[in-house]
This record gives C-alpha cells, sequence and structure tokens, in this order.
C-alpha cells in the first residue's frame, strides 16, 4: 500500500499546475469560481490553450494525436484543472464521440472527425435523451429510415447540453422499430445545419441557457455518417457512457468548491466573529470535508485499478452518487454561508439587474439550484444505485 | 383537544383558495378580507391571532401568491402598534402596500446593532433585503434615534431615498434601500420582536402551503410518467422516498401548529425557533427530493414546479435560517 503519487507522476504535477498559473487567465478562472456563465468563445479559447500543449485530448492514443496519458495522469491533469477553475473541456467531442470512433469508426471517419475535434473545427453536442426517453435510454423513438444513400431523420432530442454552440450532434435514432428497444438503434453523426434541424432553448431553474430541444423534420443524413453497423449503436452507446468515467467524482470541482466556501466563511461575520467560527457551520463544513477526503482516496483506488487494467465498470457508479452528493452539499453551504444575500435572484436573462452584496454571493442560489442536475443527468443517481445492485451486489 | 380550524378560519380559507385559483389580485385579497385577517379587531381587523395567519399564509403557499400579504402584516402590525390606525385601515381596505426595512448589509439574520441613523426626522443608511417595497406607498425602516431604534416611515419617492430592486428567489422583489438625509416620519420606538414571530409564523405556514402543492405536483408525475413501460410511481425507490416526504410535511404541520399555538406563550421565541429551524430544514428536503424524483423536467423554468422550489429554499433565508434557529433554540432552552 502507498497513498503517494509516483516521483514522475508528481512531476506531471508539478508540469500541469505551472501550466495552468502561466496559461489559464486570472480573469477567466475568477468567473469560473464564480459560477458565471461561460462564452463560447471562453470554451474555445481554453480548448486552443490545451490543444497547443497537446493536453486537449492527453488520454487518445498517438496515432490520434495524444499523449497516451495513464488514467492517474488523466486525473492528476482533469483534477489540477478543476482545482485552478480552468473552464471545463467540453466533453461531447474529446471524451465522449472521441473514443467511440476510435473503437467503432471507419477510417475515414476517424481520418477526418478527430483532427477537427481537436482543433475546435467541430463542436459537437449529444443527441441521446428524448421527452420520453431519460432513464429509459433505450425507448427513444426518433425514427431514421434508409432510402438511397440517406438516412431520413424525423423525432425530437432533449437536454442538449449547448447545442446551440454546436455545429454537430451524435445521435441514437431508431433503425429497426421491430427489434427488440435495445436492438432497433442506430449511431448517426448528423450536420447541426441540415435543413429540417431545429434548436430550441430549454430555460433551467437559474434562469440559464444551457440546454436545448433538437426537433428533426424529414433530415437527410448521408449513410456514410453511420458509426459502425446499423442497429448495434446501443453497444456504441453503452460503451460512451462506461468510458470515463473515473473523472465523474468531481473531486476537483469539490476541492475548489470547499476553498472558496471557507474563504466565505472566513468572511462572512455571524454575531460579529467569522461564519467559519460557528460551531454548528464548522461541523457542517467539517463533515463535507471528511467525506471529500475519503472520496478523493475512492477515486484514486478506481484510477489505478483502471490502470491496472481492469474495465470501466459499475464502481464508477459509486463514484458518479457520492461524487454528486458531496458537490451538491457544498454548494448548499456556499448558499446558506451567504445568509439572506442568496435571496436576490437575478436569472441570466437579466444579465443587467444590480445585484447587491459581494461578488462570491451574486451566484450562490443560482449554482446551488443549477447543480442540482448533477444527481439527475448521466443517469441519475436511481439508475446509478439499480447499477450498483445488479452488477456488484448481484441483488 | 380540537385540532379543527373554527368555522370561519376554515370559510376564509376556502373562499381563499377559490378566489387564488382564479389568480386574485391586490384588491380581490383586501375585498375577500385577507389583510382584516391579519389583525385583531382593536386593531380594526378580525383576525390576528397565530391560527388566522396560520390559515391564510398557508392559502398563499399554496397558491403560490407574491402579493405583499406578509409585508402587510409585518409593517401593518408595527403602525398598529404605535397607533397608527389610521395607516392600518388603508392598509386593510387594500389602499396602501408597506414594507419594513429591517436588515443591514453584514447583519445577516440579526435585528441589530444598526447603523442606519436619523437626525431631526432625517434619515441615512442602508436598508437591505426590503421585500416588496416596489410598488410600496410606504416603507418603514429601523434608524437609531438618540442611540437606540425607532420606526420611520418613508415614501419610496422621497428626495434621498434610492431603491435597487432585483427580483427575489421567492418571487416578488427584494430592493436594497439606500437613504440619504432622507425626511421620515417619526413612528415611535422599535419594539420589533413580536411582530417579526409573526412574520415567521407566516412564513412557516407559506412554505407548508407551497409544500402542500409540491407534494401533490410530484405525486401527479410519479403516477403518470412512465419509464421502464410502468409509471415511475411503481418503483419502491421512489415510493419510500415520496412516503418520507409526506412524513416530514406532516411533521411539518405540526411545528406550524405549536407555533401558532405558541405565538403568543411567554417561550414565544423558543417556539419560533423550534419550528422555523424544522421548516427550513423540511423545506430543503422537499425541494431536492421533488426535483430530483421528477427528474430534467424540474430544472426547466417551463416546468410550474421552478418557482416553487426557489420559494422552498428561499424560506430558510428569511428571518434567521435552519442554523440559525437551532442556535437560538439551545440557547433559550
Amino acid at each position: 500500500m502507498d497513498l503517494n503519487y509516483a516521483p514522475e507522476d508528481l512531476a506531471f504535477q508539478a508540469e500541469v499546475r505551472a501550466f495552468l498559473r502561466d496559461k489559464l487567465p486570472a480573469d477567466l478562472a475568477a468567473r469560473v469560481g464564480e459560477g458565471e456563465n461561460l462564452s463560447k468563445a471562453d470554451y474555445e479559447y481554453w480548448h486552443a490553450a490545451l490543444n497547443e500543449k497537446g493536453w486537449l485530448a492527453g488520454n487518445w492514443p498517438r496515432k490520434f494525436g495524444g499523449q497516451e496519458w495513464s488514467a492517474v495522469q488523466k486525473h492528476i491533469f482533469d483534477e489540477a484543472c478543476a482545482f485552478a477553475r480552468a473552464p471545463r473541456i467540453i466533453p461531447f467531442g474529446v471524451g465522449m464521440l472521441a473514443p467511440v470512433l476510435m473503437a467503432f469508426g471507419s477510417r475515414a471517419q476517424q481520418d477526418y472527425y478527430l483532427p477537427r475535434i481537436l482543433s475546435g473545427q467541430d463542436w459537437w453536442c449529444q443527441g441521446y435523451s428524448e421527452p420520453g426517453a431519460g432513464s429509459d435510454l433505450a425507448s427513444l423513438k426518433t425514427r431514421a429510415v434508409r432510402e438511397g444513400d440517406h438516412y431520413i431523420v424525423n423525432g425530437q432530442k432533449t437536454w442538449t447540453t449547448l447545442g446551440q454552440y454546436a455545429n454537430k450532434i451524435f445521435c441514437l435514432v431508431r433503425t429497426d422499430p421491430a427489434a427488440k428497444q435495445q436492438e432497433g438503434i442506430s449511431f448517426l453523426l448528423i450536420d447541426m445545419d441540415s435543413p429540417g434541424i431545429e434548436v430550441r432553448p430549454i430555460i433551467l431553474i437559474d434562469g440559464v441557457h444551457e440546454v436545448n430541444e433538437v426537433w428533426f423534420t424529414d433530415v437527410k443524413v448521408p449513410v456514410e455518417n453511420l458509426v459502425g453497423q446499423e442497429n448495434k449503436g446501443w453497444t456504441y452507446a453503452k460503451y460512451l457512457l462506461t468510458h470515463e468515467r473515473t473523472g465523474i467524482a468531481g473531486v476537483g470541482a469539490s476541492r475548489a468548491g470547499l476553498e472558496a466556501l471557507k474563504r466565505v466563511a472566513r468572511t462572512e461575520l455571524q454575531n460579529g466573529r467569522p461564519l467559519i467560527e460557528d460551531p454548528l457551520f464548522a461541523a457542517r463544513l467539517a463533515r463535507i470535508e471528511i467525506d471529500l477526503m475519503a472520496m478523493a482516496t475512492l477515486n484514486l483506488r478506481m484510477v489505478a485499478a483502471a490502470d491496472a487494467g481492469a474495465a470501466p465498470g459499475a464502481e464508477s457508479s459509486m463514484l458518479k452518487v457520492k461524487g454528486s452528493i458531496i458537490r451538491q452539499q457544498i454548494n448548499d453551504l456556499a448558499r446558506r454561508a451567504v445568509g439572506p444575500w442568496a435571496m436576490p435572484f437575478v436569472p441570466e436573462s437579466d444579465g443587467n439587474l444590480f445585484h447587491p452584496g459581494p461578488e462570491y454571493a451574486a451566484k450562490a442560489s443560482n449554482v446551488y439550484l443549477n447543480n442540482r442536475k448533477i444527481s439527475i443527468y448521466g443517469g441519475s443517481n436511481e439508475v446509478q444505485r439499480g447499477i450498483i445492485t445488479k452488477a456488484i451486489l448481484g441483488l | 383537544m380540537d385540532f379543527n380550524h373554527t368555522d370561519e378560519r376554515r370559510m376564509l380559507a376556502e373562499s381563499l383558495r377559490r378566489t387564488l385559483a382564479r389568480g386574485a389580485d391586490w384588491a380581490a385579497l383586501a375585498e375577500l378580507g385577507v389583510l382584516g385577517a391579519l389583525f385583531t379587531e382593536t386593531e380594526g381587523g378580525f383576525g390576528g391571532a397565530g391560527f388566522d395567519l396560520a390559515v391564510v399564509f398557508e392559502e398563499l403557499g399554496r397558491a403560490g401568491c407574491t402579493e405583499p400579504v406578509l409585508e402587510a402584516g409585518l409593517a401593518g402590525g408595527l403602525l398598529a402598534d404605535a397607533g397608527r390606525g389610521d395607516l392600518v385601515e388603508r392598509i386593510i381596505a387594500g389602499d396602501l402596500k408597506v414594507t419594513l426595512g429591517w436588515q443591514e448589509p453584514g447583519l445577516r439574520y440579526e435585528t441589530g446593532p444598526i447603523s442606519t441613523r436619523a437626525e431631526a426626522d432625517h434619515v441615512t443608511g442602508k436598508k437591505s433585503f426590503v421585500t416588496n417595497a416596489e410598488g410600496a406607498g410606504l416603507i418603514l425602516v429601523t434608524a437609531l434615534r438618540n442611540g437606540t431604534p425607532h420606526l420611520f416611515a418613508l415614501a419610496p419617492d422621497t428626495p434621498g431615498v434610492t431603491l435597487h430592486t432585483t427580483p427575489a428567489l421567492m418571487g416578488g422583489t427584494i430592493s436594497e434601500l439606500t437613504l440619504t438625509a432622507a425626511a421620515a416620519e417619526l413612528i415611535g420606538p422599535a419594539d420589533l420582536g413580536a411582530r417579526l414571530a409573526a412574520a415567521t409564523l407566516a412564513v412557516c405556514a407559506d412554505t407548508l402551503g407551497v409544500m402542500e402543492t409540491v407534494k401533490t405536483m410530484t405525486l401527479d408525475y410519479l403516477r403518470t410518467r412512465t419509464q421502464f413501460g410502468r409509471p415511475i410511481g411503481s418503483f419502491q425507490a421512489l415510493q419510500h422516498r415520496m412516503a418520507d416526504v409526506a412524513i416530514e410535511i406532516e411533521m411539518a404541520r405540526s411545528a406550524v401548529i405549536n407555533l401558532a399555538g405558541g405565538l403568543d406563550a411567554a417561550d414565544r421565541d423558543r417556539q419560533v425557533s423550534a419550528t422555523k429551524s424544522l421548516i427550513g430544514r423540511t423545506a430543503r428536503l422537499v425541494a431536492e427530493e421533488s426535483i430530483q424524483m421528477h427528474g430534467g423536467i424540474a430544472m426547466t423554468e417551463a416546468y410550474a414546479l421552478a418557482p416553487l422550489a426557489r420559494r422552498l429554499i428561499a424560506a430558510d433565508h428569511r428571518f434567521g435560517d435552519e442554523d440559525w434557529h437551532l442556535a437560538r433554540f439551545i440557547r433559550l432552552s
């Protein structure tokens, strides 16, 4: 048993931190830290900075332009970035579609799409969920009918994150309605500027336009945009969902959130004394920190197992459940910490409205509300518990 | 022992519920007697007891009503205490909207020590978290006069009064009030305790009403949303969570009854803190669980749960949060 990183990993960690000190603009990190919504240009800027260093897709194989990072290196990189409050790497191309193309795509698809993901030429979004297919994803209804050398796609996707910025969408579509649910699904790559696609914004509970509905009306998609085999899409979808799950715990984000929360609690006064000295508040804070310390090791145990060759499996569901709860508890406490400053509620759509009080309080309620999504998206915590029950516990 | 409301209160609750369902405005609420129910007969109303408040505010919460009724009871009550029947009469008639600025930046949930001061009836200072000041004809503020807190009344359009207003998490508006030698009328010494206790009961009852609506919405969704070929409410994992929510809401109702009955008791403030701490804890549970059991749809502004969930969360930031009242309960026990 050795709880420490190997010397070469520590050297890598130092290199990543130095890079972040050097390249991550302070104002951008501050905006990430305060929960502001970033612009498309913000994401593209950071994406390009990482790509220039060769770190946008450090865990990709070298033949596709990556560095073949180990799971430990990937973890070190992700944690350092999150702790430094770097913008998140939009995962849909780099982390989701790319592994699917590497495993199941044609040579032509790999040669065409992977470099465009790295260069930022393509911004991908995800066409998975539908209004009637959330937790029960396999019940999806969006239909693709083969006509000559095209598919004709009709249907509706939802919860399409940042679809308003995307020029491409990867979609699960039903190609064989007669087959058993999971066996009639295919994986299609679709241009967002195709005639018949309409993107409609969904405003979330914190007033943010983050997700969208994407409607398809007789959208023509060339057959060469099919990934792998027709009706095998469910296999690829599951592959995508289980890929890179070791980052799902969000330990870096939680650590950054906890540090920010402590700063607030040292500044806010309760009865003339720093809030952090209030025994009830201090106890809440301590309990979360204790959980986070154990969470970090749980995460590392799974990262180490991945490097030892274990396939990513149901253990990642544990990371998702516990990691999301810890992040949400931090957001909850951050909202409480600002006291009555949490009451002025300025949705993004009213961005020019005056917000009273300290900067750190401006988004406390919004972030708390927005991050209720963490235990819902990517397979709700109920779905994750179901996976744990079956795959790990054998019940 | 009798846990039924009087006939009068039941009738008020029922007609209020019907009227609110039709989308009642301020005049309709006044006509129905909602404002009169906040005041005792000697004050010019026909209610004013803890259970009057509990009945009225539960219905307002149930309907998600954002009219400034709480402010009418809080500021109006202080005016009644000061013998200003002339103003109370206008409030009850629905002719005058009022609010109270009692908080200041940096004091969190404490009533003092305040910094706003009055010299020769001109007030200078900053009041924060003033709810529904937008549209109010009269704003009461606390200010130091000869070193002790007094109440002053001023019209929002008085020179030297600046309002910075944003939407409030619970609905309605919230303002920061900057006063620069603003001419104000002295109302009298500021003794807020009883009226803040009543306002805290109002928030608790309002929150109870919101929770009842949220429970109904969530139950409807559990019954109608299907995944995996059956209603999601047929999954035991969700059934048990919904059962816990139902239990906690009945606990909350009981806590509101405790406070409504104890509003005039010698240990009033201890009862206030017991109920408000429990309500803060329960409201957050109900908000979080209802969102989680709904799933993504509950995250959207277009779905009616969103403003109600925000109102549940906001309740914990009004008149002291769960921990503030927990500490106060310990202190008073």
